[in-house]
């Protein structure tokens, strides 16, 4: 009894301690040895990554705050769940004030790393990557945090996501920056959340490079305030490749930055070039619904200040060659579907308006027109920046 | 159940001849903050096997119970001396902290009863705390796998097949997984709905476990009572296998697809609602329940998957369900 009693004092978790290192190595019983590492760190400690491959065969998970999970790079920590067995995501962080930096996360049978209800979580210097590229059984969401307050994703890499290489829901107060999304179906997407800078980013080779939606039947919506800028956006024509269903599936190939049934939408000072359908596409979500809670129309978006480079050449929707042929061989870089309201177009570049006046209309009734686009280009910026906890900022200096 | 059975003529044995036992159930474990190393130390059992349930240690069963890869699941309410859970209508009894539940998982192999794990949740002052068990080989001792554990494990299920999987004992943040309501541990079984049966909950009341037999509206269906509705045995299906997960202050939370017995909006029990989250586990299909088309529903596909990308529930499922399939797959196909 007395012995039993010192053994659990000794493994007490809630005792006071000095904030340690736990160094994991790659090896046999990765699993093990990695997990339980990740149950028994305490607040303040930093669970070491050795350089190598770990390979896992079920999700990892951490559910203690303050824990920094760090690797020796993200082309030298590799964790590898080509053999995964069990659970949805390779790493789950369910816990507050999480830094996960340095490490790569390989082919896990669903997504790559979920945060969910984690406040304050860093994503920084990670790459997560299906290594075959594009394919429809590849895992949805790459880098994946969802319902938190206050998310910074910089500095990752994410490649071949059947859904979204960085996918950011139902959140608060969010930042993506200086990060690469390439072969996935959506590069980036802010979904049903509020308050997000997206910028200094490439978003290359995707079906869509930067997607900013709201969508129905979903706890949180009222997406708002999204700024989108800085970003490179670049050449997404990857055959969409999503499992049919999923709302990404409907996003057309070719397209540059979709805005989708939003509140407050900025998007400026971004190079938007080689993107087959369009450059940016401003629509009113189109399914069928009957939530009375939810706004399907994009409402007060602005678009300023880009340069666009060649856009509309190969538009991939129902009667995209028609128009095409009809517009002398490329369609305008910017198209919204006329269901908006306060859509403030600053670039002087051609707009294709689609004529829908309800959202859902089918696009059989649209009469396109084109509109010249502003002869006066203005700064529409109205929204404010989104600033995290500096302890946030400063683990990324 | 003819494990479970004995299981319960030990338990009247315990309670009528506790007086001449030596110590009871160890308190101080429960209520510690410490993680004890094995099972043992709390004095659940009075043998090392953990078939023997001490005193105040009481078995008990489901209506319906969770599918786990067809394991044997053996329950257990222990409830400190002088204190009593408290009934709450048909929803979760109220247990008092020093509480625990315990719940040890097996099959039998080769006619003999093989126990695999022993899961603990413990009403500590602080919260519920969940603790998986491993049994060893020689079956004498359990110990505390934080970081769960694999083990292959053959045997034969209730229709006759023969099976062999890589069971899977969940490590204590997939406990919490499951268990966590609105991040705190809680626990799932004992719903009064679900512990209706053979007048458990008297029995309960009568041996003083709980306050009173609280009256219960809407039960939930005993597995394979044929009898009852249809929605009824889909429901508490869903409802068990499926809500401690899917409801608003769970795990799948963020997914708006609800599976409580409660819910009555259709689109939050999934009826034409569209997924919000489920990359290739949409496979290719628009709805979670299409309404008439089973097999044109993501719920069925995603039940019928093996694949960890795919499947439901994330955990403690490496076989499909078949009779649970089928049943929501009537449930779905009778749907207007």
């Amino acid at each position: 009894m007395i012995r039993s009693l010192l053994v659990a004092t000794a493994l007490c978790l809630s005792a006071p301690a000095l904030a340690k290192t736990i160094a994991v190595a790659p090896g046999e019983d990765a699993q093990e040895r990695l997990q339980e590492a990740l149950i028994l760190a305490e607040p303040g400690d930093v669970v070491a990554l050795g350089a190598g491959r770990f390979d896992l065969v079920d999700g990892l998970s951490l559910d203690v705050d303050g824990v920094t999970v760090r690797g020796d790079g993200m082309d030298q920590t590799v964790l590898n769940f080509a053999g995964q067995l069990g659970a949805g995501e390779g790493l789950l962080v369910t816990s507050d004030n999480v830094i996960l930096r340095d490490f790569a996360i390989e082919d896990s049978k669903g997504d790559g790393i979920k945060s969910k209800g984690a406040d304050n979580i860093v994503y920084y210097k990670i790459r997560v990557e299906w290594t075959r590229g594009p394919h429809p059984e590849n895992g949805a969401y790459a880098i994946y945090p969802v319902e938190s307050s206050n998310v910074l994703v910089d500095s990752v890499t994410t490649i071949g996501s059947s859904d979204a290489g960085i996918y950011v829901g139902q959140s608060e107060n969010i930042i993506v920056r200086n990060s690469v999304a390439k072969y996935n179906v959506a590069g980036i997407e802010i979904e049903n959340s509020i308050g997000a800078d997206v910028y200094n980013n490439i978003a290359v080779n995707n079906t869509g490079g930067i997607l900013v939606f709201d969508l129905p039947n979903i706890p949180k919506q009222g997406g708002r305030n999204v700024r989108v800028f800085d970003n490179i956006v670049v050449d997404n024509n990857t055959p969409n490749f999503a499992p049919e269903g999923n709302i990404v599936a409907s996003v057309p190939t070719g397209m540059g930055i979709m805005v989708m049934s939003h509140y407050e939408v900025e998007v400026f000072d971004n190079i938007i070039a080689e993107n087959g359908t369009g450059n940016i596409l401003i629509v009113s979500y189109t399914k069928g619904q009957n939530d009375p809670n939810y706004n399907p129309k994009p409402i007060g978006v602005r678009v300023f200040e880009n340069q666009h480079g060649r856009a509309g050449y190969k538009p991939a929707f129902p009667g995209g060659d028609l128009l095409k042929a009809a517009f002398g061989g490329a369609i305008p870089p910017i198209i919204e579907d006329g269901t908006g309201e306060n859509i403030l177009i600053g670039d002087d570049v051609p707009v294709m308006t689609l004529g829908l006046t309800t959202p859902g209309q089918p696009l059989t009734e649209a009469k396109p027109a084109l509109s010249a686009g502003a002869s006066e280009p203005f700064d529409g910026g109205q929204l404010k920046p989104v600033v995290l906890p500096e302890a946030m900022e400063a683990a990324v200096r | 159940m003819r494990l479970l059975v004995s299981a319960c003529a030990m338990a009247v044995l315990a309670l009528s001849a506790g007086a001449s036992e030596p110590a009871g159930v160890a308190d101080a474990m429960i209520l510690s903050d410490g993680l004890p190393r094995s099972l043992a130390d709390y004095r659940f059992f009075r043998d090392g096997a953990g078939w023997q349930p001490n005193e105040r240690v009481t078995p008990y069963s489901l209506n319906t119970p969770l599918f786990t890869d067809y394991a044997e699941k053996y329950r257990f309410i222990y409830v400190p001396e002088g204190q009593q859970a408290k009934a709450n209508g048909d929803g979760m009894l109220d247990f008092p902290v020093g509480s625990a539940l315990i719940k040890s998982f097996g099959y039998e192999i080769d006619g003999k009863p093989r126990l695999l794990e022993t899961r603990v949740l413990l009403h500590r002052a602080d919260g519920w705390l969940a603790l998986p068990y491993v049994w060893n080989e020689e079956q004498t001792e359990a110990v505390l796998k934080v970081a769960g554990a694999r083990i292959p494990v053959s045997f034969t299920d209730p229709s006759g097949k023969q099976r062999a999987i890589s069971y899977a004992v969940p490590n204590k943040n997939q406990c919490k997984e499951c268990h966590a309501l609105s991040d705190a541990v809680v626990p799932i079984g004992p719903k009064a709905r679900n512990l209706t049966h053979d007048g458990q909950l008297a029995d309960f009341a009568r041996l003083g476990l709980i306050d009173r037999n609280p009256e219960v509206d809407y039960r939930v269906p005993v597995w394979g009572e044929a009898s009852a509705p249809l929605n009824d045995r889909a429901r508490g299906y869903l409802d068990v296998n499926c809500a401690h997960c899917h409801n608003a202050g769970g795990s799948a939370s963020n997914s708006g697809l609800f599976l409580t017995y409660e819910e009555d909006m259709p689109v939050r029990i999934g009826i034409n609602k569209r997924p919000v989250a489920a990359g290739r586990g949409s496979g290719t299909h628009d709805f979670d329940i299409a309404p008439g088309d089973p097999q044109g529903s993501i719920m069925i596909y995603r039940l019928n998957s093996l694949d960890p990308g795919i499947s439901m529930p994330e955990v403690g499922r490496s076989i499909v369900h078949d009779e649970g399939v089928a049943l929501l797959s009537q449930w779905i196909a009778e749907m207007e």
